[in-house]
């Protein structure tokens, strides 16, 4: 067996919780959600408290040596945990699949940054994929239907995992979203580099949304979800919005992303 | 944003037809392409071969070209070099001087509109009639083209009926798509027969017989390039492949991502001038081979890119194409491919836009037939704008200050929880509908009010009791 399979069937690893800046800032549940999952799947759990950002908006914009520094800081940061949890597939993504890019010319970084992405997961992809978890007496009387977020989609392959735990919520119905694979217009910086752009978008994605006539719009990535949740929010909808984490530690019941407003 | 740009978007955003027009056609083409797929399981399989396909033509450029220059002057034509576009423009109008052309009839050419072709043509006192449906369409509304493969996308149908009522000599009723398509099947078909020189592009070169592959749906690049006395063949250096063998491989993958069809209606090699005992061909037959820049993509990072075989499925799929339309993005190829190729083609300052005005939702990358990163070419242009300093100041103070706190923890918690404190100031009932600062996002959408400190601050609390 080699070291990684070891780590990932101990029975009780040890996890840092990466809550990314935008749980932090506008979301505080989420955070509190994923502990909760976590803990629930048989993980020690820490939330390292030096803790800011990933990097991606420096990332995206074009800033390499920024996005450098912070990636050294978050690699020394994360090095002593078996695995780090991250609630977000774009934050996830960022230190999974762009930190090792970042230093192809650094071999001793390099080395560090491949181990911490061989180490990172997003939160609903390690719940299923790596600690086999699955809701137990969780009761939502509601429709829902469900985002796929880009980068947990089709840079970590996160697309049957939140169903499949979403299907074990008892009383929980999901409704299809025509184009659920289609981005909602976030985009990080985009959606305020070029707001005209975004906004069209994601218009679009908040009427397919409303057209499904769910109670519930679900989704894995927070950034996504405040863009989707103003949106529908400014269109007059009802439909209110979750991280799936919250539905799934049973927080469905309590005031949704902008409060019941 | 450029205010060249931001004039484009917003003058596009506010067209009452373009966002029906964009629809109706890349919506047909995007379920057609999904159909196509679902009915290819070794579709995966094929892209691995085209991507591998084209990395060998490119990675042994100079052996296939010398090849297919041998090949093609043994069929009997005459192989011309362009360095850039307008030398390329040059010879064409060179070639058809000495034919004493007055007509020339153009199968539609991307090729063609990246150098300029039209207008070095229009320059020289040739009359220039365009053949493809679409080209002939925005060749009578003096547009320039808005799509890869559908040339007038942004145009309706209703629009479409329109321009033919104005310009055709017997339009007829106009009541449906089939009598709009009599229609330009009458205006064109003696502007066919008529014409001097035949001019086309190439969907790809084939280096070990010298013939050159055309597809078109239409049969007009077929009556473009048989009546006329002269053909000229305008095509890019990296549309060249090894052999017909590779050039069906990838004709399998351009048709099924382009149209979700398994081949076009008519797929052509044109291979050589008219022959002894040939019914019918033309005399002359040139074939311009244009670098325009394709080597220096090479050195900049784009080899990836030079395997685009412009089929178009990029554009389709990508959410902002679908808002925007092409004329937005003021070059010759929009979309994804287009973000990637104009800062190349027409320099990074200019076009600094293209690569940033995307969300890196990767769907352009995912239906690629041959596998090109586009977000990884997208983010290297972002990196290069940032380091030769094209992003505005205020994006750089900010995400300069942002990281300086992002390095300090304790300053960053300090910083948001003023933030967090300050934000409910600007809210009612739970949301925030306009934020000093945060214009781009409360324009359009509300933001919901942070409540009761940062997550981490919470937390500290509750491991305290």
């Amino acid at each position: 067996m080699n070291e990684r399979a070891k780590l990932e069937t101990k029975a009780s690893p040890h996890v840092a919780l990466f809550a990314t800046c935008l749980v932090n800032a506008m979301r505080p549940s989420i955070g509190f959600a994923a502990v909760q999952l976590l803990e629930q799947a048989g993980c020690r759990v820490d939330v390292p408290m030096g803790q800011t950002c990933c990097g991606q908006p420096a990332l995206n914009s074009g800033d390499q040596e920024g996005t450098r520094q912070i990636a050294r800081r978050n690699i020394k940061m994360l090095e002593p945990f078996d695995h780090v949890v991250v609630p977000s597939g774009s934050c996830a993504a960022t230190i999974k699949v762009h930190y090792p890019e970042l230093f192809a010319h650094d071999p001793a970084w390099l080395k560090r940054a491949q181990n911490l992405a061989a180490r990172t997961h997003e939160l609903l992809s390690y719940l299923t994929d790596i600690r086999g978890w699955a809701p137990e007496g969780v009761h939502l009387e509601k429709t829902a239907t469900y985002h796929d977020s880009c980068s947990g989609l089709r840079e970590l392959g996160v697309k049957k995992q939140p169903r499949k735990l979403l299907a074990g919520v008892e009383n929980l119905t999901m409704r299809p979203l025509a184009g659920e694979e289609t981005c909602c217009g976030f985009g990080g910086t985009f959606c305020v580099k070029y707001p005209a752009i975004s906004n069209a978008i994601v218009d679009e994605k908040a009427a397919a949304v409303e057209a499904t006539g769910a109670d519930l719009l679900l989704g894995g990535d927070l950034g996504c979800l405040l863009n989707m949740a103003g949106k529908l929010h400014r269109r007059g909808a009802k439909v209110q919005v979750y991280h799936a984490a919250e539905v799934l530690a049973g927080m469905g019941d309590e005031p949704a992303i902008g409060g019941d407003a | 944003m450029t205010a060249a740009f931001s004039a484009r978007v917003d003058a596009a955003l506010a067209s009452p037809t373009l966002k029906l027009a964009i629809d109706r056609t890349t919506g047909t083409a995007r379920s057609k392409r999904a159909a196509a797929m679902a009915a290819w399981p070794e579709f995966n399989i094929a892209r691995d071969l085209g991507r591998d396909i084209k990395d060998h033509v490119i990675e042994n450029l100079e052996h296939y070209l010398v090849t297919f220059e041998k090949n093609a002057i043994a069929s009997g034509a005459k192989v011309h070099w362009a360095e850039t576009g307008a030398q390329a423009c040059a010879i064409v109008v060179d070639i058809c001087r000495k034919a004493n052309a007055k007509s020339v009839t153009r199968a539609k050419s991307m090729l063609g509109e990246e150098i300029g072709l039209p207008h070095a043509l229009e320059e020289a006192g040739i009359e220039r009639v365009e053949t493809d449906l679409a080209e002939h369409i925005i060749q009578l509304a003096g547009d320039p083209p808005s799509h890869i493969v559908w040339p007038a996308l942004h145009k309706t149908r209703e629009q479409v009926a329109e321009l033919f009522r104005t310009h055709h000599r017997d339009p007829g009723a106009l009541a449906s798509v089939e009598a709009m398509v009599g229609s330009a099947r009458r205006q064109l078909r003696e502007k066919f027969m008529a014409a001097d020189v035949g001019i086309s592009g190439a969907n790809f070169l084939v280096a070990d017989t010298g013939a050159v592959c055309t597809v078109t749906n239409e049969g007009n690049a077929e009556l473009t390039t048989t009546p006329p006395r002269v053909h000229i063949v305008t095509a890019g250096i990296e549309k060249l492949v090894p052999s017909t063998a590779h050039a069906m491989a990838m004709l399998r993958l351009l048709v099924r991502s382009a149209t979700g069809a398994e081949l076009t209606q008519y797929t052509t090699f044109h291979c050589g001038p008219k022959q002894a005992g040939d019914l019918d061909g033309p005399e002359e037959f040139h074939i311009v081979l244009v670098d325009a820049g394709r080597t220096r993509m090479l050195a900049e990072g784009l080899a990836d890119m030079l395997r685009c075989i412009r089929c178009g499925a990029c554009l389709n799929h990508c959410v902002v194409y679908r808002q925007i339309g092409g004329h937005a993005y003021g070059a010759t190829y929009p979309g994804p491919m287009g973000a990637v190729l104009t800062p190349s083609l027409s320099g990074l300052e200019a076009a600094q836009d293209l690569p940033r005005a995307c969300t890196l939702n990767g769907q352009c990358q995912e239906v690629c037939p041959v596998a090109i990163p586009l977000p990884t070419l997208l983010r290297g242009w972002r990196e290069k704008a940032w380091q030769q300093g094209f992003e505005p100041a205020t994006v750089r103070w900010a995400v300069a200050l942002w990281r300086f706190l992002i390095l300090r923890p304790a300053l960053y918690a300090a910083a948001s929880a003023i933030g967090l404190r300050l934000m409910p100031l600007f809210s009612r009932n739970g949301w925030i509908s306009r934020l000093p600062l945060a214009g781009g996002w409360t324009a359009h959408r509300d933001m919901p009010s942070p409540t009761g400190g940062t997550f981490l601050a919470q937390y500290k609390r509750r491991m305290k009791k």
